[in-house]
């Protein structure tokens, strides 16, 4: 990235410390990198190695305990308009409809949907390959629709950041190798950065720029991996040498961690 | 979209990828349309005729009370025979009836509907603060525990005659289970969700009206169907004290007349009244709040 401008995400020898009722629980020491404008980025790592934490401080939720946190050069002091979030489960309402579901965070947030919005929700639901079931509730999909409406959500509102947080890890891997290559369409449609936080080491290399290996407990960064291979990729792409070499290179990483 | 369109799409999605045999649905348990002849005995299948099965042990228990009475010669102040219960009923006239009902009704009503407004709003305070709630908790407790008939006569005499001192009795006596279960649902809204509120930095009764109020809907229609119960009871407790009309006192006076097949009657119009109040709740959840049941339920 030659381009002079402030990198989308900054991470600066950040550190977060939780309280709890046993003590005090270190989840992340000395944790700098840096994500680039329309980067994605994939975080691996086992549970508990404060993952979830990281996503957490860049959405402004949660403040660190040391060092800081920098969006488009400016420290996060709170929430952000500009920033969409995945969660692991769908978490929709089920009382609305998928439309109602998508556009639930402008209507939240001033509490008025305008007809464009709505156009916007229809348009969005196509992209995600719901065309149609707009009127349906969220109990009538599957699992992995439901995550799709998920997705339409946080982009609803157009954010530049959007930070998913194992998204598809409820999902049956069938579906999950499926809602992988929408993701790379999606994207190549819509380019963000993206922070994506996941535990399957072929989902990281196959979606991301980089990938970011964390060790645990507590949790910071072991080692980042260019993911060599060029876009568009596809279902080819996992059969590409340079991305299987990656994943059995990740792979052990991984596994000498979980073991040691 | 129009009607015809998103049933046109719907039927034919664009990308009908991750589409799951959807086993969820217990789709089963109804009869296929194609059904071969049912090889079961009749009986069984006669059983399986809605409110058949009910309807038979009614009347089969009322068949055996009213030869039990007969043969045994059991005196009506012991147990009348439902005979005896009917014609005390069609002699009491409908316009006394009327009178008797819509006065335990009205304060049945009136004391739950005032429970729903005290309950819901102290809920949501007990929610958004922590040192409310836990001031509040300990004295919703004793209330709750005091036993109300104890004080329904108190009530009374501070608040003299007419329906008020009658509907906060009933209102005393419904809205612990309200507060409650209230107070259960709206702390059981996902913590994703109370995250995305906040990420959005919506206002905080946005967060109340748009995510957790609607989240402890099923805990409020939980908490509704035993209050409504609980509302007739409060309401008869009442009368018990100090009315001039309704079914409670209208039971209370007949016994005290060794009116035994009178008093009878009083009862079954009180229960019918409390399964009707309570199917009404029932339906209501059912008609306006159909995502808030259990699936089997729909």
């Amino acid at each position: 990235m030659m381009i002079q401008q402030p990198p989308a995400i900054r991470f600066d020898r950040l550190g977060q410390v939780f309280r709890t009722r046993s003590g005090q629980t270190e989840a992340l020491r000395d944790v700098s990198f840096e994500v680039a404008h329309h980067e994605f980025l994939a975080v691996l790592g086992p549970s508990g190695c404060g993952k979830s934490t990281l996503l957490r401080m860049i959405a402004g939720l949660l403040k660190p305990t040391s060092g800081q946190v920098e969006v488009f050069g400016m420290p996060v002091t709170g929430p952000r308009d500009d920033i969409g979030i995945v969660f692991q489960k769908p978490t929709l309402l089920p009382w609305a409809t998928v439309e109602d579901n998508v556009i639930f965070p402008v209507r939240h947030k001033t509490g008025r949907v305008s007809p464009r919005e709505r156009e916007r929700a229809q348009e969005l639901l196509a992209m995600v390959g719901l065309e149609g079931f707009g009127t349906r509730l969220p109990d009538e999909l599957s699992g992995g629709m439901q995550q799709r409406v998920g997705i339409a959500r946080a982009l609803h509102m157009d954010p530049d950041i959007l930070l998913m947080d194992e998204p598809f890890s409820a999902l049956d891997a069938l579906t999950r190798e499926v809602m992988g290559f929408d993701l790379l369409r999606i994207f190549a449609e819509r380019p963000k950065t993206v922070v994506f936080i996941t535990h399957s080491v072929s989902e990281a290399a196959l979606l991301a720029d980089r990938v970011l290996v964390m060790s645990g407990r507590p949790g910071s960064v072991a080692s980042e991996h260019l993911v060599p291979v060029a876009r568009p990729r596809g279902p080819d792409s996992m059969k590409d040498p340079a991305l299987l070499d990656l994943t059995a290179d990740l792979r052990d990483r991984l596994m000498t961690r979980a073991a040691a | 979209m129009t009607q015809t369109q998103s049933q046109a799409t719907a039927a034919k999605p664009a990308r009908p990828a991750p589409v799951r045999p959807a086993p969820a649905r217990p789709v089963a348990s109804t009869a296929p349309a194609t059904a071969p002849l049912d090889a079961r005995p009749f009986v069984q299948r006669l059983a399986d005729l809605p409110g058949l099965t009910t309807g038979a042990t009614l009347i089969g228990t009322l068949l055996l009370w009213e030869a039990a009475v007969r043969l045994l010669a059991i005196p009506s102040y012991l147990l009348p025979a439902p005979s005896a219960i009917l014609s005390s009923f069609t002699a009491i006239g409908f316009e006394r009836w009327m009178t008797h009902i819509w006065s335990t009704l009205r304060v049945a009503i009136l004391g739950f509907a005032l429970a729903i407004v005290v309950s819901v709003p102290l809920a949501m305070v007990m929610m958004r603060s922590a040192l409310l709630s836990k001031t509040l908790y300990p004295l919703l407790v004793i209330v709750q525990s005091t036993p109300v008939v104890a004080i329904a006569p108190i009530i009374i005499v501070a608040l003299g005659a007419g329906d008020l001192p009658r509907v906060v009795i009933t209102t005393l006596i419904t809205f612990f289970p309200l507060v409650v279960s209230t107070a259960t649902g709206l702390a059981a809204t996902p913590p994703e969700l109370i995250e995305l509120s906040r990420s959005l930095r919506a206002p905080a009764w946005r967060e109340m009206t748009q995510i957790r109020l609607p989240y402890a809907v099923p805990y409020i229609f939980s908490a509704l169907k035993i209050s409504i119960t609980l509302a007739v009871i409060g309401a008869v407790v009442a009368e018990f004290v100090a009315a001039e009309a309704g079914v409670g006192f209208f039971i209370q006076f007949s016994t005290s007349m060794f009116k035994l097949p009178q008093a009878w009657a009083g009862l079954i119009v009180l229960a019918a009244m409390s399964l009707t109040l309570f199917q009404l709740v029932v339906q209501v959840q059912k008609r306006v709040f159909p995502w808030s049941l259990p699936k089997s339920e729909h």
